[in-house]
């Protein structure tokens, strides 16, 4: 699979209030590998995960390889947005089969189509799936086609809001090595909301802390080359630095 | 007989075609608002529910009738009057029915939640389009009942057809009318064939309806 290679990453500023909830960060995501976005509940992941993507509108400022997302009064509307996007729980859209759940991005998307079908559903292990209707899924199976579906859309940044969080053990431990091989093979930055440990340990090049709104840590890996196995338990210290920095904010971290 | 059972269906049709198309953005706009004053005119919407069928045909036959100023409007048009014609009749069906189309189709907006256009906008749906291949059919059962709902009451009502029809034969007769009608002038035979015919209309329309909405359930959740 030949992916997007970006030069810039993603750059977001945001400053605003979501009811009393003030989020203030500015954040940049490497153009490539996974940046993990980890944090107690109630720290701002999702909102802002939601904000980058442009479902939520707070004042700041977003930067997608240097193209403007938003800046100022300039806002550019989510469907115009090279993203992909994968929710908290299954979002499939269910009047229609995996297949159409698959290609309802890929058809509407103007980027080149450097990802199709015949590459996504060996790499997310769909092909029982395909033919068959959304019920009946297991919630693995589900978030395994809502990957598939965001990434065939062509995005030049995926954002992954706690896709593993809302499955059993059982599940996560099925899905995780598909997550692994993603991990190799594309090459745009994914943001990755995670609350979990080993989630972040085995997938998280980098990792950035959040709490109460604000950014209380950032973390990058020793090495770039995300196969290297001498990195392995220096993210994992990373990460769990960075879980307890978020659960109980380190000072010295900041 | 057999022009006025046309004229029944005829009206009972275009009513329910129409208001599906107009109440299809009002549902959709009182579904998705935030605002509190949206309630007002959800209210507005849903009085024809509440208010006598009598009371509803009197104002709207004021309206159609040639000295309203909606009629003023309508005259260059060479529109004189819409008081006991066709299209006026068709006019206040579709108000009388505005909230039994309004309301099942709201309902299944709302159902949708905001997840599914918003799934769609990342998928770069615009939102015009999100709301043909997503929010329609999310919403299918609610639109379903809706058009099921304004046909068997549009075919039911008398009150209104009455009051702006006048029941004029082969023009605004319906079957309801001339039932009425019949039962007036003492021809039991005759009514007991429109009545009963009503009946069996209206039983097998909701046992569709219902057999329709159970296969709707089992194929999604």
């Amino acid at each position: 699979m030949s992916g997007v290679t970006n030069q810039g990453g993603v750059q977001a500023e945001f400053d605003g209030l979501l009811g009393r909830f003030r989020l203030k960060v500015s954040l940049t995501i490497p153009p490539k590998g996974i940046t993990a976005l980890v944090g107690p509940s109630g720290a701002g992941k999702t909102s802002l995960l939601r904000a980058i993507a442009g479902l939520t509108r707070l004042p700041g400022r977003v930067l997608m390889d240097g193209a403007v997302w938003q800046e100022g009064r300039r806002f550019v509307p989510v469907h115009k947005r090279a993203l992909g996007m994968v929710f908290q729980e299954s979002s499939l859209l269910n009047h229609l089969s995996v297949k159409d759940n698959l290609l309802f991005g890929y058809r509407r998307s103007t980027e080149p189509k450097t990802m199709g079908l015949d590459e996504i559903v060996p790499l997310l292990g769909l092909e029982p799936l395909i033919g068959r209707s959304t019920d009946n899924l297991s919630g693995g199976e589900r978030q395994r086609v809502a990957l598939g579906r965001a990434l065939l859309s062509q995005p030049r940044l995926l954002l992954m809001d706690e896709p593993l969080s809302s499955l059993d053990a059982e599940s996560r431990a099925e899905i995780l090595p598909f997550l692994e091989a993603l991990h190799r093979t594309l090459s745009i930055p994914v943001l990755y909301v995670s609350h979990d440990a080993e989630e972040v340990a085995r997938l998280a090049d980098h990792v950035v802390t959040l709490n109460a709104g604000q950014i209380v840590g950032t973390l990058q890996r020793a090495t770039p080359d995300p196969l290297s196995p001498l990195s392995a338990d220096q993210i994992r210290d990373l990460a769990r630095q960075a879980l307890e920095a978020g659960i109980k904010p380190n000072p010295a971290a900041r | 007989m057999a022009d006025v059972i046309w004229t029944t269906l005829k009206l009972a049709s275009l009513t329910t075609l129409l208001l599906l198309v107009l109440a299809t953005p009002l549902a959709w706009w009182l579904a998705r608002q935030k605002v509190w004053w949206k309630e007002i005119i959800a209210a507005l919407a849903a009085l024809p529910i509440v208010l006598p069928p009598t009371v509803l045909g009197f104002y709207l036959l004021l309206l159609l009738a040639p000295s309203s100023p909606m009629m003023e409007l309508l005259r260059p048009f060479g529109i004189q009057s819409l008081a006991f014609t066709f299209p006026g009749l068709l006019i206040g069906s579709m108000v009388y029915s505005l909230p039994f189309a309004v309301q099942p189709i709201r309902n299944g907006f709302e159902a949708m939640g905001d997840r599914p256009m918003e799934v769609a906008a990342t998928l770069r749906a615009t939102p015009l389009n999100a709301f043909f291949t997503v929010a329609v059919p999310q919403a299918r059962r609610g639109f379903l009942t809706a058009a099921v709902l304004v046909f068997a009451h549009t075919v039911g009502e008398f009150g209104v057809v009455l009051m702006i029809g006048g029941g004029i034969p082969g023009q605004t007769e319906v079957i309801s009318v001339k039932l009425y009608q019949l039962v007036e002038s003492l021809q039991f035979g005759e009514a007991h064939r429109l009545a009963a015919g009503l009946l069996v209309f209206s039983f097998v329309v909701l046992l569709t309806m219902f057999l329709t909405e159970r296969r709707a359930r089992k194929t999604a959740p």
